[in-house]
């Protein structure tokens, strides 16, 4: 266990917007909540899951929603510790700890805001590696764990618990119907996990990498180096392709931001193009219509001066971007885990093949 | 016969340009002074002296700098009163939340968050707290405070708590500035604010400001209406346009690149501006410069608003050159004190200027003062300040081919006729004007920027589009005139039904 600094908590939120590939949500606002938090005195502990016992509970947290709804209810920490003290309240009995659901995005920080209410140090960890749009696509899913209870909270002390849910589906059915009678925003507690669930079925060691990321970007630009090869060194990615945004189209189907952008090729993919699918997240590369990057490995579109992660609801014509692979964690790599994240589960009929195979 | 004139005022000179029909019949630049209006007053009688038609103009333009430099500065900035409604959401991040500290004391007089605001579906999120607005309003009063900035979480969807807020405050607080975020822009709580904040902090210097600009051409003899240049290349009544001075951040940069783009008929091309103190480079594409993708700070306030992608380097006319120890070039400039301090002028201070002059790219001044310089030092200046043209070209340019670079501003003459991956170097009629151009041809616009809920999107974009056009008619356009420049729909993920966030923008020439 160990004290986060307040710069650690600057560079996780500048690398877990990489880590969102596209999706997630901007970690400003999180971030701002922290920074109110630092400034009154809080310090948040980030705990290695080794030190859990096999019986501890562990809440694992987001925030649902819109992101455009959240620019304009922006983030509480009080409706998180509410999400998570109702859980406690449910099952009679106290967390040790909490953990983030997904480390790409805001959501990365939300168990850090419960944390400084609550008193609870944070799993260094999550069950994505990445964000992923839909509730199965966690790495507690493909190890078959238990979906169920929820609880989740609104700002007007409205509160909701899915007790039990028939699958992963109802769950995310279920959950999303509440979220969007309380104006599409809410902090949910997912099921609880136990420790011994965290040490084998989590992602662990994720929030350390999404900061080395964040700290890596960071020094390159005060040291004007590129800080695009400050995330390859750093994350052991590969560097996909260069250009600038030539057109984007998005539609919502489903609850869902789903589209394509396509970028012109720069420099040394001049002559070239590369089309980007994307729900809410970015799922396949083409090269010329020849696929060379999907998911679960993960697609990130940086700017390609200043390294920023740029988001699938954020691209914009002219943009000029720089497209990275960064490796998937081993679970989602093994054929569940395929099944559950592979291009066929965004409707892609592609056999997954890793950039970095 | 149609005529305009445009008046930029920047930190270092006030330019001025008449023109008739499309083309420029006279054009002056004067020193700015540090009132602004005696520069203006000085510019317009010049331009009158020249060309006497200035006097029947039909409207008159001005781009200003002054709004943008007084929070840069810190300088000339009201106190406000906050005023948040959407409580009891947003209660952990309070207005000012990420303002440079040194800012938000000079501004924050009172914070109030109250109960209020809606959903993004357009239900109310909780009740308007109305009596705990009225409460508020009395303490604004007795606490002497003249200008509001309000808020509400959805406002530019419902603005009703926004406005209820105001007429609470009109009635409690007779004369004081209101200023509504929902007027000044988008979704997005925390940005909207701060824009309201920055104009509430504003208002005042805004007001006596625009003000004098009307009694300088009153007292020049001209009659038309005034209008200010706003950061999309687009104007504004004055009337209006003093409640709103944020429209007039960055507008100076606009306004140069699109009297570059209107004098060299180049519509995709780079403009490099060189100043007094400095040099933008900006990039145009259609005619309009290139906006800047990320969000845009002022003075250190983040806010959303739409600005040309600038890269600014520390080079004009007036930059300080140091000539030893080492050399060194800049970022320091005397600015408008050029004509007293640089040694062509009879002052004692060493500027790129006086090494122009000595190199012979310009004749300013009184030659023989720099006829001393070592050619060492004269050679070795100008190939730095290539250096420093030729990597902010590199950097500004999406395309490694070799594409126009147009050279405007009073500096221009430092822009060497031969650059690396610059196809040619366009140097035009009135370059050292050029700002003052963009202002004169600035149309009106409006924008609208709005979710439509299980519309057809045509319909949802053509209630936008009528909106919009509303919008352009009530700041000046001329409903004829009027087309769409921009629309732009987002289909919103995770919002239930068919909701698209649609915003459209369009533009006209300014009624007659």
């Amino acid at each position: 266990m160990r004290d986060v600094t307040a710069e650690e908590i600057e560079s996780l939120a500048i690398g877990a917007w990489i880590l969102g590939t596209g999706g997630g949500g901007s970690p400003y606002l999180a971030l701002l909540n922290m920074r109110q938090l630092y400034k009154k005195g809080v310090v948040c502990r980030l705990m290695d899951a080794s030190e859990l016992a096999d019986d501890d509970l562990v809440a694992v947290c987001s925030n649902m929603g819109a992101p455009l709804v959240g620019q304009e209810r922006l983030t509480d920490p009080q409706t998180m510790a509410l999400a998570i003290t109702m859980m406690e309240e449910y099952l009679g009995r106290k967390f040790r700890a909490l953990m983030s659901l997904e480390i790409g995005g805001g959501n990365s920080i939300q168990p850090f805001m419960g944390a400084a209410l609550l008193d609870l140090p944070v799993i260094d960890g999550d069950c994505m590696g990445r964000a992923f749009p839909e509730a199965q696509m966690t790495s507690f899913a493909i190890h078959d764990l238990r979906m169920y209870p929820l609880t989740l909270a609104d700002v007007r002390d409205n509160a909701v618990v899915v007790a039990r849910a028939a699958s992963w589906k109802w769950m995310e059915r279920l959950s999303r119907k509440a979220c969007v009678e309380v104006g599409s925003i809410a902090s949910t507690c997912k099921a609880p996990r136990t420790g011994k669930e965290i040490k084998e079925c989590a992602i662990l060691g994720s929030t350390t990498k999404a900061i080395g990321i964040g700290r890596a970007v960071q020094a390159a630009r005060r040291a004007h180096r590129d800080p695009i090869d400050a995330v390859l060194e750093v994350a052991h990615g590969i560097r996909i392709f260069g250009g600038k945004i030539h057109d984007i189209a998005r539609r919502t189907t489903e609850g869902f931001l789903r589209g394509t952008a396509t970028i012109e090729g720069l420099d040394e993919d001049r002559g070239h193009t590369f089309t980007l699918a994307f729900q809410n997240e970015f799922a396949v590369g083409w090269r010329d219509g020849e696929p060379t990057v999907m998911t679960p490995d993960l697609i990130c579109v940086l700017d390609t001066v200043s390294g920023d992660a740029i988001g699938t609801e954020t691209l914009r014509y002219g943009q000029r971007v720089t497209v990275i692979a960064l490796p998937a964690p081993p679970i989602l790599l093994t054929p569940k885990g395929i099944e559950h994240v592979g291009p066929r589960a965004f409707g892609y009929d592609l056999d997954f093949r890793s950039v970095f195979a | 016969m149609r005529r305009r004139i445009g008046i930029d005022v920047g930190g270092t000179n006030t330019d001025a340009v008449l023109l008739e029909e499309d083309a420029v019949a006279a054009a002056v630049k004067t020193p700015t002074t540090a009132d602004v209006t005696t520069g203006i007053t000085r510019a317009l009688a010049q331009l009158v002296e020249r060309a006497p038609g200035a006097r029947e103009a039909h409207a008159v333009m001005i781009g200003t700098t002054h709004f943008t430099n007084a929070v840069v500065q810190r300088r000339q900035l009201g106190r406000v009163a906050a005023v948040r409604i959407g409580l009891p959401s947003g209660a952990s991040l309070p207005p000012f939340v990420d303002w440079p500290e040194d800012l938000a004391r000079l501004v924050r007089a009172e914070v109030i968050m109250l109960e209020g605001g809606h959903e993004f579906d357009g239900r109310p999120l909780v009740p308007f707290d109305a009596q705990g607005m009225r409460a508020a309003a009395r303490r604004i009063r007795d606490a002497g405070i003249r200008s509001v900035a309000v808020a509400a979480v959805f406002s530019p969807l419902n603005a009703s708590g926004e406005e209820e807020a105001a007429s609470i405050l009109r009635e409690e607080c007779p004369g004081v500035a209101v200023t509504l975020s929902h007027h000044l822009g988008r979704i997005g709580l925390l940005e909207r604010e701060n824009a309201a904040l920055l104009n509430a902090c504003l208002v005042e210097l805004a007001r006596t400001t625009t003000r004098a600009f009307i009694q300088a051409l009153r007292g020049s003899g001209i009659a038309a209406p005034l209008y200010l240049t706003q950061n999309d290349g687009t104007v504004m009544l004055a009337e209006v346009a003093e409640a709103y001075p944020v429209y007039s951040f960055a507008s100076g940069p606009t306004n140069s690149m699109r009297g570059a783009a209107f004098l060299s008929k180049r519509d995709e091309a780079l403009v490099i501006d060189v100043g007094g103190t400095t040099t933008d480079i900006g990039s145009l594409r259609h005619g309009f410069p290139r906006e800047a993708n990320n969000v845009v700070e002022i003075g250190g306030v983040r806010t959303l608003f739409r600005m040309p992608d600038l890269l600014s380097l520390g080079l004009g006319g007036g930059t300080m050159i140091q000539a030893a120890p080492a050399l060194a070039i800049g970022p320091a400039s005397v600015g408008y004190r050029l004509t007293e301090q640089g040694l062509v002028f009879g002052g004692d201070v060493l500027t790129v200027t006086d090494v122009a002059v000595a190199a012979g790219l310009i004749d300013l001044g009184d030659r023989t003062r720099v006829a001393a310089l070592p050619a060492a030092l004269v050679n070795e200046s100008l190939a730095r300040i290539r250096a420093m043209i030729e990597e902010g070209v590199d950097r500004m340019k999406t395309d490694a081919g070799e594409i126009p670079l147009i050279a405007v501003g009073g500096g221009s003459f430092l822009v060497p006729p031969r650059l690396a991956g610059v196809s040619e170097v366009l140097n035009v009629p009135h370059q050292s004007v050029a700002n003052a151009v963009g202002a004169a041809i600035a149309q009106v616009s409006g924008e609208v920027d709005q979710i439509f809920q299980d519309l057809p999107r045509d319909e949802a974009i053509a209630r936008a589009r009528r909106a919009a056009e509303d919008k352009a008619v009530s700041a000046g356009a001329d409903r004829a005139t009027i087309s769409v420049v921009e629309v732009e729909d987002l289909p919103l993920a995770y919002l239930p039904g068919n909701s698209l966030r649609t915003r459209v923008r369009v533009v006209g020439e300014i009624a007659r």
